[in-house]
Order: C-alpha cells, then sequence, then structure tokens
C-alpha cells in the first residue's frame, strides 16, 4: 500500500497537472486554430464588452431569467461550483502538500468549514443525480456517461471526507481519494468537463453575438 | 422499439418530400453527406457546442414545443440535439435512412430556429445553428418538406419566394399605384428610380396575397415626402426560405441579388416591410455566407423606419387606434436586432391602449411558424399549432385584460398566430403596425 | 456614350432647359434623364387626368399614354420610354411607339452603341423579348435575365422550357429551364439558368447552370462544363481566344476558372463580377481576401488595401493599365484607383469614369444632399441639386459636366478644361 501511495502522490500527481494542463492548452488551441480554418467569422463577431457583460451575467446567481425559473438548481449549481474549486485549493490538507513540496501556502479553511463545503458537493452530486434519474427532460439527455461524469466528479470528495474522518480503510480511501482527484483533473480537458474551459468562449461568443450585432440581452 | 421511437413513431406525418426524399437514400449515401458537411461545413463551433452540452436541460424551459407538448422532453431543444446530431455524431455520420427522416422532420418542423434556447443554456450553446447543420445535412440529402422545398425552388427559377414573374411584379406595384391614387391622386410609387435614398423591399407574398400592405407602405413614404423607389427587377425580395433548407449557395444568391439591385439602384438603405426571417436572412445569415461582414447597404426594418418617422415627426397621427391592442416580439427582430423598445414606442404613439403579454421582449415566445415551419405546410400543421399552446394562452390572458387586436410586425407571425387564433377560438383581430400606421395617420 | 460621339467640345457653358418652366406646364414631372452627350434633358410627366406624356428639352411628345415609364437615354442618344395605351404596351423611341404590341413589357436594353434596343415582353402568358421591334418567334411560359450581345444583333434569356406544377418538387429537379438565344432554346435542360454573357462575335453563349440541386456548372452554347462547382458566378467570354472564364466555388473557397479548370492559383472567401481588360490581357475581379474585407484582385493577385463594406463597379482604363473601383467603408463612399482610395468619403458615389489616356479619373458622387463631380479625388467647386456622370473629351483636356445648378432648376451642359479645374 506504501508504493501505491508512493505513486499516487508522486509520479501521477505530476501526470494529472501535467494531462490537466497541457491537455487544456492543446484543447483550447486546437479549437482555436480550427475556428481560425473553418469558423473564421465567430472571430470577427467577438467583442470583448459584450462578451465580457454576458459573462459577468451568467456566473452571478440569479443574473438571468432562467436562473430565476430554477431556483433550487441555481443554489445548488453556485455553491457545487464554489466548493468544487475553493476546496481543493483551501483545504488545509492540501495548503500543507503545498507548503512541503514548494515551500509555498496560503490561506486555508477551518475544518468545519471544510467539512461543510465537502459535504455541499457531495449533496450537489446527489441533487443532480436525482435530477438526472427524476426530472423527463434531464433524464431523456442522459446517458451512462453522465453518471459516470457524476461519480469521477463526486469520488474525490466523498473518499476525501472519508479518510480524514478516518472511518473504515481510511488509508485506502486516502489513496482512492488522490487517485480519484487525479483522475478528475485530467478527465477535464478530455470529457464534458471541459465545459469548464470553453464557457468562456461559448457564452462569450453568444454574448457579442447577441449585444454587439444583434443589439440584445442573452440573459 | 424504444418509448420515444414510439412516440415519434405515432408523431410521423407523411410528407411526399420526406418520404420520396428518403426512398433514394443508401447507408452509403447518408454516410459519405453527413460526413463531407461535417469534415468540410462545420468546425470548431460545432465541436465546441457538442462536447460543452452538460445535459442538464435548463434550455428545456425556453422551448415553446416544449411546454405546449406536456414538457414532452423530445420536444426540448438539447432533446431535438439528441435525436440528431448527437446520434450522427456517435455514429460517425452511420445512421439509416429512417433516421435521416425523422432528423429531418425534427429539425424542420419542430424547431423554429427562434434562439430562445441560446438565452436559456449556462453556456449560450446556439442551438438553432446545431438545427441548422441538420437541415444542411437533410438539404444535401435531398429530404425536404415539400412545401418549403416547393419555396425554395421558386427561389431558385425566380429570384422571390412565390414564383412571381418579372412582368407579375411590376404590374403588382403599378396596381397598387393606381388603388392608391384614387386616394391620394398624386402618389407614386417610383421604381428604378437611381440614386433614391431609400429602396424598400418587401417579401414575395406581398405582391402576391397582401398587396394592399404595399399601398400602405407607399402612402407612408408619400406623406413623410421621402424619396424612395422600388426595383422592376429580380432582387426586390427579401425573402429567403434557402436560409432554412439549408441551400446556403442559394441563400446567398438571393441576398447577391438583393444587395447588388439596392448598389445598382445607388441607395442610401433599404428599407424593408414587416418581415422577420428575412430581416434575419440579409441582416445575418445571407450576407455572412456572402463575406458581408455587416450588410452593405444599411437595411432598416419597418419598426425602425416607422420609429424613426413617428420621432423625427415626418408622419403625424390623426387620431389614436382605439381598441386595446397586444403586442407580439417577433424572434428575428427581438432576438435578431432588438427592436422591442421601438415597437412599443411606435404602438403607444399610434394605439390608446397597450397590453402587454409575458414573457415579452426577448424573451417572448415564437410564433411557432417561423425558421420556415410554416413553410413546411398543411402537413404540418396541427403539429405547429399545437406545439404553441403557451403563445395561445398569452394570447387568452391579453384577451382577458381587453385586448381586441394582435399587433404582429413580422409576415410568418402573422401566419402562425392566425392558425392559433383560429384553433383555440381566440377570435382576435390581427394587425401589422403598417395597418394601423395606414389607418391612423395624416395622409396628404 | 463614346466620347468622340459628342461633337460639341468647344461651347463652354450652356443652359438646355429649365425644369422648373416644366412644372408650370405638367400636373407633375417626374426625375429627368439626361443624354449622353449632354444636350438633351427629358422626364416622364402627366400630362392629364390618367395621361403621361413625355417632356423632352421642354418640348413634349406629341403622344400621350396611359402610362410612361423606364424612360432611358440609348447610348446612342435616342430617348425611349415603355408605354402603354388602351391596355397595351410597347416602346416608344424619340416619341414613336413600335408597332409590336404586347400586354406587358419591361426590362429595356440597349447595345454598346445603342443601334439594338431589347425588352423583356409577354403576351397570353408567354414570355419573350423583343430586339428593335421584332419579337421572338418562340415563346416560352417564363423568362428571365435578358441579355443583349454588346453589338446588339443578339439576344438570350433563361427560359422555361417544361411545365411542372409548383408543388412537383422532383419534375423540377429533373431540369426544366433552359437558355434561348433568340428564342431557340439550348436542347439541354437545366435545374437554373441564371446571368449568361455573349462572346464577342455573339455567336456562342455562356451562362450560370445547376445541374441538381448541388452542383453549379457554366454551359456555354448548352453544354455544361464537365467539372462541377458548389457555386458559381456569372462566366464571361475572353475577348482574346473565346475561352469561357467564371468565378467557381471550390473546397470553401472562390477562384476563377477557366473553360472549367482554375485559371488563378490564388483562393478568396467571394469573387466576382470580374472583367477582361479591353484588349483581353489581364482579369481584374472584385474580391473579399478575408472574411469581411473587400478589394481587386488582377490576375489573381490582390490590391494591399481593402475595404469593409464592400466594393463595386469595378472599371478598366481604356488602356487596360489602370483600374478603378467604387468602395465603401464604415458607411463613406469612396473611389478606389489601383488600389489607392481616393481621401475624404461621400455618402455615395457613382461608377467612376477615365480620361481616353487613362490618366484621369472622374466620378459623381452625393455628399450631405448636394452632387458633384470628383476628378482624380478633388471634388469640383460647385454642387449641383443634380449632376450626371461626366464625360472626358477625346483628347482628355476636357470634361463635360451634366447638372441642375443651384436652388433653381435649370440644367446645364457644361465643358470645363481640367487645367482650369
Amino acid at each position: 500500500m506504501h508504493t501505491l501511495y508512493n505513486l499516487v502522490s508522486g509520479p501521477l500527481v505530476w501526470l494529472s497537472f501535467l494531462i490537466f494542463i497541457g491537455g487544456s492548452v492543446f484543447r483550447i488551441t486546437t479549437m482555436i486554430r480550427l475556428a481560425k480554418e473553418k469558423d473564421t467569422a465567430v472571430f470577427e463577431y467577438m467583442n470583448f464588452y459584450y462578451a465580457s457583460r454576458s459573462i459577468v451575467h451568467w456566473i452571478v446567481p440569479f443574473g438571468s431569467e432562467n436562473m430565476k425559473k430554477h431556483p433550487a438548481m441555481t443554489v445548488v449549481t453556485f455553491a457545487f461550483h464554489i466548493c468544487l474549486i475553493c476546496l481543493p485549493l483551501f483545504v488545509f490538507a492540501h495548503v500543507i502538500l503545498w507548503k512541503e513540496s514548494w515551500n509555498i501556502s496560503w490561506w486555508y479553511l477551518s475544518d468545519s468549514v471544510a467539512d461543510l463545503m465537502t459535504l455541499t458537493v457531495i449533496g450537489s452530486c446527489i441533487f443532480f443525480l436525482v435530477r438526472r434519474l427524476t426530472v423527463p427532460e434531464v433524464k431523456y439527455l442522459t446517458s451512462n456517461s453522465d453518471f459516470v461524469i457524476l461519480a469521477l466528479v463526486a469520488a474525490p470528495f466523498v473518499t476525501g471526507f472519508w479518510a480524514y474522518h478516518q472511518l473504515p480503510a481510511y488509508r485506502l480511501m486516502g489513496i482512492l481519494h488522490i487517485l480519484s482527484g487525479e483522475i478528475m483533473l485530467a478527465a477535464i480537458p478530455f470529457t464534458r468537463l471541459s465545459h469548464a474551459l470553453f464557457f468562456l468562449f461559448t457564452r462569450g461568443y453568444m454574448g457579442s453575438e447577441f449585444g454587439a450585432v444583434k443589439n440584445a440581452k442573452d440573459w | 422499439m424504444t418509448e420515444s421511437a414510439l412516440k415519434a413513431e405515432s408523431r410521423k406525418i407523411s410528407d411526399e418530400g420526406l418520404d420520396k426524399g428518403v426512398e433514394k437514400l443508401t447507408p452509403a449515401k447518408i454516410e459519405q453527406v453527413i460526413n463531407s458537411v461535417l469534415a468540410n461545413e462545420t468546425g470548431a463551433r460545432l465541436k465546441v457546442y457538442a462536447d460543452t452540452c452538460v445535459h442538464c436541460g435548463l434550455c428545456s424551459e425556453a422551448c415553446h414545443f416544449f411546454l405546449s407538448n406536456d414538457r414532452d422532453p423530445s420536444f426540448s431543444p438539447a432533446g431535438k440535439v439528441k435525436q440528431t446530431l448527437w446520434e450522427i455524431l456517435k455514429n460517425k455520420g452511420s445512421v439509416s435512412p429512417a433516421f435521416i427522416r425523422r432528423a429531418a422532420e425534427v429539425a424542420s418542423t419542430e424547431c423554429n430556429l427562434c434562439r430562445r434556447c441560446a438565452m436559456y443554456c449556462p453556456f449560450g450553446i446556439d442551438i438553432a445553428y446545431l438545427m441548422l447543420v441538420i437541415r444542411r445535412i437533410c438539404h444535401k440529402l435531398g429530404v425536404m418538406p415539400q412545401y418549403i422545398q416547393t419555396t425554395a425552388h421558386s427561389h431558385s427559377a425566380t429570384l422571390n419566394q412565390m414564383w412571381v414573374k418579372e412582368d407579375e411584379w411590376i404590374d403588382s406595384l403599378m396596381w397598387q399605384e393606381d388603388e392608391a391614387r384614387e386616394e391620394i391622386p398624386t402618389l407614386r410609387i417610383p421604381l428604378e428610380k437611381e440614386g433614391a435614398d431609400i429602396f424598400y423591399s418587401v417579401i414575395g407574398p406581398e405582391p402576391k396575397f397582401r398587396a394592399q400592405l404595399i399601398y400602405q407602405a407607399a402612402v407612408i413614404m408619400n406623406a413623410a415626402g421621402l424619396n424612395w423607389t422600388m426595383p422592376a427587377t429580380p432582387g426586390w425580395d427579401n425573402s429567403d426560405m434557402c436560409m432554412y433548407t439549408g441551400d446556403n449557395e442559394m441563400m446567398g444568391r438571393l441576398k447577391k441579388a438583393h444587395f447588388e439591385t439596392a448598389m445598382r439602384l445607388k441607395v442610401k438603405r433599404i428599407v424593408m416591410g414587416e418581415c422577420g426571417h428575412a430581416f434575419r436572412s440579409i441582416y445575418d445569415m445571407g450576407n455572412r455566407w456572402l463575406s458581408w461582414k455587416m450588410p452593405p447597404i444599411p437595411v432598416t426594418h419597418a419598426i425602425e423606419f416607422y420609429h424613426e418617422l413617428l420621432r423625427e415627426g415626418k408622419i403625424k397621427i390623426a387620431k389614436k387606434y382605439d381598441k386595446a391592442v397586444t403586442l407580439h416580439d417577433p424572434c428575428n427582430i427581438v432576438r435578431g436586432k432588438g427592436l422591442h423598445e421601438m415597437s412599443r414606442y411606435v404602438v403607444n404613439q399610434t394605439c390608446e391602449n397597450l397590453i402587454e403579454m409575458h414573457p415579452n421582449r426577448e424573451h417572448n415566445f415564437c410564433c411557432s411558424a417561423g425558421g420556415g415551419v410554416i413553410n413546411c405546410g398543411p402537413p404540418f400543421r396541427n403539429k405547429r399549432v399545437e406545439g404553441n399552446k403557451v403563445k395561445a394562452e398569452q394570447l387568452f390572458v391579453a384577451k382577458t385584460k381587453g385586448a381586441k387586436v394582435v399587433i404582429a410586425p413580422c409576415h410568418n407571425c402573422h401566419g402562425g398566430l392566425e392558425d392559433i387564433i383560429h384553433h383555440y377560438g381566440l377570435n382576435m383581430e390581427l394587425k401589422f403596425l403598417g395597418d394601423i400606421i395606414y389607418e391612423c395617420m395624416e395622409k396628404k | 456614350m463614346n466620347d468622340s460621339d459628342i461633337k460639341d467640345w468647344d461651347i463652354a457653358k450652356k443652359e438646355i432647359a429649365d425644369i422648373g418652366n416644366w412644372k408650370g406646364m405638367f400636373e407633375w414631372v417626374e426625375e429627368p434623364h439626361v443624354s449622353p452627350d449632354g444636350e438633351k434633358i427629358a422626364a416622364v410627366v402627366k400630362t392629364g387626368d390618367m395621361e403621361f406624356g413625355v417632356c423632352e428639352n421642354g418640348t413634349p411628345w406629341e403622344s400621350v399614354f396611359d402610362k410612361v415609364w423606364y424612360l432611358r437615354f440609348s447610348p446612342d442618344g435616342r430617348l425611349t420610354a415603355l408605354v402603354s395605351d388602351a391596355g397595351e404596351w410597347t416602346v416608344a423611341v424619340d416619341g414613336q411607339t413600335w408597332e409590336s404590341r404586347f400586354e406587358f413589357v419591361w426590362n429595356t436594353k440597349f447595345s454598346r452603341d445603342g443601334s439594338g434596343i431589347a425588352v423583356a415582353a409577354q403576351n397570353g402568358r408567354q414570355y419573350f423579348a423583343a430586339v428593335n421591334d421584332s419579337p421572338w418567334e418562340q415563346t416560352f411560359s417564363d423568362m428571365s435575365n435578358l441579355t443583349l450581345s454588346p453589338d446588339g444583333k443578339s439576344s438570350a434569356a433563361s427560359v422555361q422550357t417544361v411545365a411542372f406544377g409548383e408543388s412537383d418538387i422532383f419534375k423540377f429537379q429533373e431540369g426544366c429551364y433552359s437558355a434561348a438565344l433568340d428564342g431557340k432554346a439550348w436542347d439541354m435542360n437545366f435545374v437554373n439558368v441564371w446571368e449568361m454573357s455573349f462572346s464577342p462575335d455573339h455567336q456562342h453563349l455562356a451562362a450560370e447552370v445547376r445541374l441538381n440541386l448541388y452542383d453549379y456548372t457554366v454551359a456555354v452554347d448548352g453544354i455544361p462544363w464537365e467539372q462541377k462547382f458548389s457555386s458559381v458566378w456569372k462566366p464571361e467570354f475572353s475577348p482574346q481566344d473565346g475561352s469561357v472564364t467564371a468565378p467557381a466555388r471550390i473546397g470553401g473557397g472562390w477562384t476563377l476558372v477557366r473553360n472549367g479548370t482554375p485559371l488563378w492559383n490564388s483562393r478568396f472567401v467571394q469573387l466576382w463580377h470580374h472583367r477582361y481588360s479591353p484588349d483581353g490581357k489581364k482579369i481584374a475581379a472584385v474580391v473579399s481576401p478575408h472574411f469581411g474585407r473587400w478589394t481587386v484582385a488582377i490576375d489573381g493577385t490582390a490590391w494591399t488595401h481593402n475595404f469593409g463594406d464592400l466594393v463595386t463597379d469595378l472599371v478598366f482604363s481604356p488602356d487596360g493599365n489602370r483600374i478603378a473601383c467604387v468602395g465603401k467603408d464604415d458607411g463613406k463612399w469612396t473611389v478606389s484607383v489601383d488600389g489607392q482610395p481616393w481621401t475624404g468619403g461621400f455618402d455615395m458615389i457613382w461608377r467612376p469614369v477615365f480620361s481616353p489616356d487613362g490618366r484621369r479619373v472622374a466620378a459623381k458622387a452625393e455628399k450631405n444632399g448636394r452632387y458633384t463631380v470628383v476628378i482624380d479625388g478633388q471634388p469640383l467647386k460647385e454642387e449641383f441639386r443634380a449632376v450626371w456622370d461626366p464625360v472626358f473629351s477625346p483628347d482628355g483636356e476636357k470634361i463635360l459636366i451634366c447638372g441642375i445648378e443651384g436652388s433653381g432648376e435649370k440644367y446645364f451642359r457644361q465643358v470645363m478644361r481640367l487645367a482650369d479645374i
């Protein structure tokens, strides 16, 4: 188990970051290159002001009409994304790792807040799962891959919570926590999790088209 | 058979263009055409849209088909993409003729390309664009509803939507000029007047079925004392069903003819009648296909034009229209040009009482006729009208608040709303803004 | 108008007519037209109740009509109009009507020297062309794209050759249209036939055709090229060797093809309106080198300077060494000569005119509701209520300016020495 721990906490960390960063750069640059070749007009209509205007409306809770129509979904989505991004960056255990490896450190979350945020992510994943299983228009669109992605996202948080609270087999869970986190990170550029990379582009483009050309709001 | 396939089968509507079109298809041909369209005509936009959709279903709320069909998920925007593009991408173009038939029906008769869903998708995925890609594939495969294909043929043969022959067009204008001179003896519809400020452009159905609109426009131009003209050549029609059948080459040819007519006449701008899809074609889509980033000759939609005339006092209202009205926001000029405040200005200047429908402005519900759906003809009429129960409900609420008249500044919206009003027994009158202005203005 | 046809290059300024006076003579006077030599000005006038005529230099035509429209001077200075009387339409030339009568007539076309006058005509829902009062013998159930050969000896048009029900989409796709040359349709039918061109000797005809819904090509004398394209624009004959060139879309980009094979190596986002230099050695075209940008390419090489809105009205100088076009950027119109745009934008500018030696370029322009003539980028000091295209003298020393001046409605013909401007 020790060897396994060394593997996941050593080379695989490097590998996952490499895949995540390299993959993201690769995906974005290939898409930009492809767009330049095939969708040249897209660049012509991109407009920084209107792209930002749209993006801002969509990253502010209840900034769009549709968010107002689905308050529960809006609250869960924002809570989920905020926790999903902040937790790995500011959880004490991770900050310590950065300190040990690179001698850099920053502000970290208290354990109770971290716990709450973890449960928020897990709870959100359950909410998404229930939504996928019960809301007809979501169920209709759902394929197996959606469950896999949901599991992929939930896994590091479930295992992290498990390991931190030293529940049975917590050592194994610790390894699985690291591993699942690495898998999720590496999966971002190559699965639908890439919406994290492309959100700015798709929203920005629609914001530009609506704002600069069509003189209309898109939220 | 899966539940959705059963459902699809039960709503299958026979149409010669679709039925005979698929008869000629082979799996090899389908695969070759699809892959050629995907490889040569699409790029990052399509890929990113396909990869970015997280299957959240939040776009559903945007679609009147979904809302009107008891939230049937197969009518949701992403549901339509699932039934078409996702399958195509998953199978790398290897799909059956029956699949193509269904895809054609989904893309051409169950989506108005109204772009409301782009405002409801958190990522701003342009589902109208994806549906147009499907229509493009169906066009290339020769599977297109018969009625709209007929219209596309008319566009190609006559450069107008309604098989109007060259002399019939001129004759219609002269006829309307004669009629209008009964009322205003000095009125002219100046033909081929080079160097005029304005080229007034209309859609094919106007000379064919709604010639009084040309009459009214002439009266308005005359009263405002404008230097205007209309061409006596093809290129007069701004409409474009080829944009909606996926025949992009013809879309380009039509817009070239239209703008080059304006250039030949040396006009400073094109003022167009109350049409939505034609505005989309000349302002947004057709010009782009030809490499004009924006229209080479500025295009003023009728709403903007009326707004300008009233604001500048070029026409005066003798007496406001006294029946209570409600106002429909046509997608292509609201989400397509943001003209909703201008249309309200015009209504408030000309009518005593405007009763709003909700949601409105950018968030309006489509009339369900747009995007070429009404042009797919009688076979799909019921699906279209039943697919817009929400609009009927909106109209009904406006009616209970006192609205007697629906103003719809768009031809397709007129067609669509007329069917809705009739089907749901709403008994409301339908008018163009031009009708109201003509009725209420001071005529010189 | 050939500038050498203008006889009178010595009179400095001459008042031809005062339109203001006409307004007292008639109920109304429509927009005036001016003969190419500037000696005549004419307008459709309302002469009485439901009665229209034409007034030329203050003198009305003897005949009056129920309707008169499309008043135009031919290049040889004859005044033509489309007129109707008692429900019958015909062409009137200098006040004399053709013998032929039609149910409707439209789309007047002139040959280069004005000797040929063609119109599209309809009788009994059948369509045909008539040239110099001679209607085609064959008629068709529909016709468009009427084209007259440059020498006026032949006429052609797209015609419907096969009857079909409008809703019969499959029949339509089999091909129901062709081109007719002097009334005789080609043997082969096409789904569509659009713009067409004559060879300089009027013996050959080339047209844009669509073979099915997807394949476009050029048909020459009824025979389509073997090569197919996803779109084509109007073909032209080379004055040199009779070959046919057309813009064609290949792999999403446009290039110029000759007899079916690419002539230019370059690809453009758009390419149309190609023209041969008078000697046939050069070809220029309006092109879009990048999305949303427009310029001119000569033999495949685009000018560096380009416009954002549009480029149109491309013309070669008579010696073929220079090229001018109209361009528009940010809503302002100007002329670009050899890739150098005139400074100062206009609200509208007309097709530029070269001097016979190609050294000078002039164009009619409009700014703030007033008209002027711009010569080599410099507007004349004079402004006009209306002005017509300028003409250079054969020696290139003088320019003819025809316009209605100041606040009055007096029409002047004025010859100016370029050296004095």
